[in-house]
């Protein structure tokens, strides 16, 4: 009996808590918003320097 | 067994080991960052930004905060993976996201490195490899020399250390000029002085708690006395450099009477923490030196967002 419960509990893998979902959530916000700032910021930065973006003093 | 029940089974998570699923919000991730350090440290590096000569795009400024205070981030992820331990039995840090377990060590840790390298990077990239080398000396100074060397060795390790907050306005004004200016390493110099004092204030009162966490804090290794005495010379010596870019020509009136003011009521605050110890007055120095801090630079940026720091005393074009 307990070897089936055993091999129905390592069939479902991690199962999140409701708690767990919701964070996990809240970092995939938070990374999506991180690369769309970084994304906006190099593109700014593209426009503002041109042709010579990587040209840059010492 | 389908192959999906196959692959569920090799990610179940063993007992104990790291493969728990993550507790960490974004908030916890947030926090690592040391978002009131980290404002700080962008309000000074602003400064040196707004007081370097000639002018650069708003929009490189900008880049070059982010970057700075992404800089900043990371060097608080270091600290707090490095230092959890020490977190773990004060209470002023016992909820941190690593001591909390929300965050686990090699998360921080990781987060660190990603945050160190896309800012130094881009910094080097996209505005000036001087800038980018700074911020990278800034972060192995308070990451390697603070952190793992002197934080738990001496008692000086907020004098010395100290010099990792000071940094920022010397890469402000780098990322302005590709230079290093006299009047950045004053403003180095005005954080320098400050650190000292307002750190041994606040270590006057959580004087238990670093020595539960067996930190060599000055209080905790010399005395209360002793610190107290520390807080005095410092304070006296943060007086005058604070005016020194006032004095060298590099700062007007407005500075220069908030430097020797302000000066003043730190060096009549830490005298009266010497002659009558409490902690009241321990609390009110550190709250008055942040203050301080914030009014000093504040009136540097505000005069030469306006001009006015053409009526500062010349001496520095005698020296120039």
């Amino acid at each position: 009996m307990s070897l089936v419960m055993d091999q129905q509990s390592s069939e479902r893998g991690i199962v999140l808590s409701a708690e767990q979902k919701s964070r996990r959530r809240s970092r995939s916000i938070a990374l999506a918003v991180a690369l769309a700032v970084f994304v906006a910021l190099i593109f700014a930065v593209t426009l503002v320097k041109g042709p010579g973006v990587m040209i840059r003093p010492l | 067994m389908s192959l999906l029940s196959e692959r569920a089974s090799l990610a179940a998570p063993l007992p104990g080991s790291q493969a728990e699923p993550s507790m960490a919000g974004a908030g916890d991730y947030l926090a690592l960052m040391k978002p009131r350090v980290m404002s700080l440290v962008v309000f000074t590096a602003l400064a040196g930004l707004v007081v370097a000569p000639g002018h650069m795009h708003p929009v490189l400024a900008c880049f070059s905060l982010i970057c700075i205070a992404v800089g900043a981030g990371s060097s608080g992820a270091f600290n707090m993976w490095y230092d959890a331990d020490i977190d773990a039995v004060m209470s002023r840090t016992s909820d941190r996201p690593v001591p909390a377990g929300r965050v686990r060590p090699g998360e921080a840790l990781a987060f660190g490195l990603v945050l160190a390298g896309f800012s130094v990077v881009f910094l080097g990239l996209m505005i000036n490899l001087l800038a980018a080398g700074l911020l990278a000396f800034t972060i192995f100074f308070y990451v390697v020399i603070y952190t793992m060397w002197l934080k738990r060795w001496t008692p000086l390790n907020i004098v010395i250390g100290g010099a990792a907050g000071a940094f920022p306005p010397m890469i402000g004004w780098a990322a302005a000029t590709g230079g290093i200016g006299l009047e950045s390493i004053l403003l180095f110099l005005v954080i320098f002085f400050w650190t000292p004092p307002h750190f041994w204030a606040l270590s006057l009162y959580s004087v238990e708690e670093y020595r539960r966490a067996r930190v060599p804090m000055l209080p905790v290794v010399a005395g209360l006395d002793e610190t107290r005495r520390q807080i005095l010379i410092y304070s006296a010596l943060l007086a005058p450099v604070g005016a020194l870019p006032w004095l060298l020509g590099t700062a007007g009136l407005a500075y220069g009477f908030i430097a020797i003011a302000g000066g003043a009521v730190m060096v009549a605050l830490s005298w009266q923490l010497h002659r009558a110890p409490d902690k009241r007055t321990a609390k009110r120095l550190f709250a008055f030196s942040i203050l301080y801090l914030f009014v000093l630079f504040a009136a540097l940026m505000v005069e030469h967002a306006l001009g006015f720091q053409q009526f500062g005393i010349p001496f520095g074009r005698v020296f120039a």
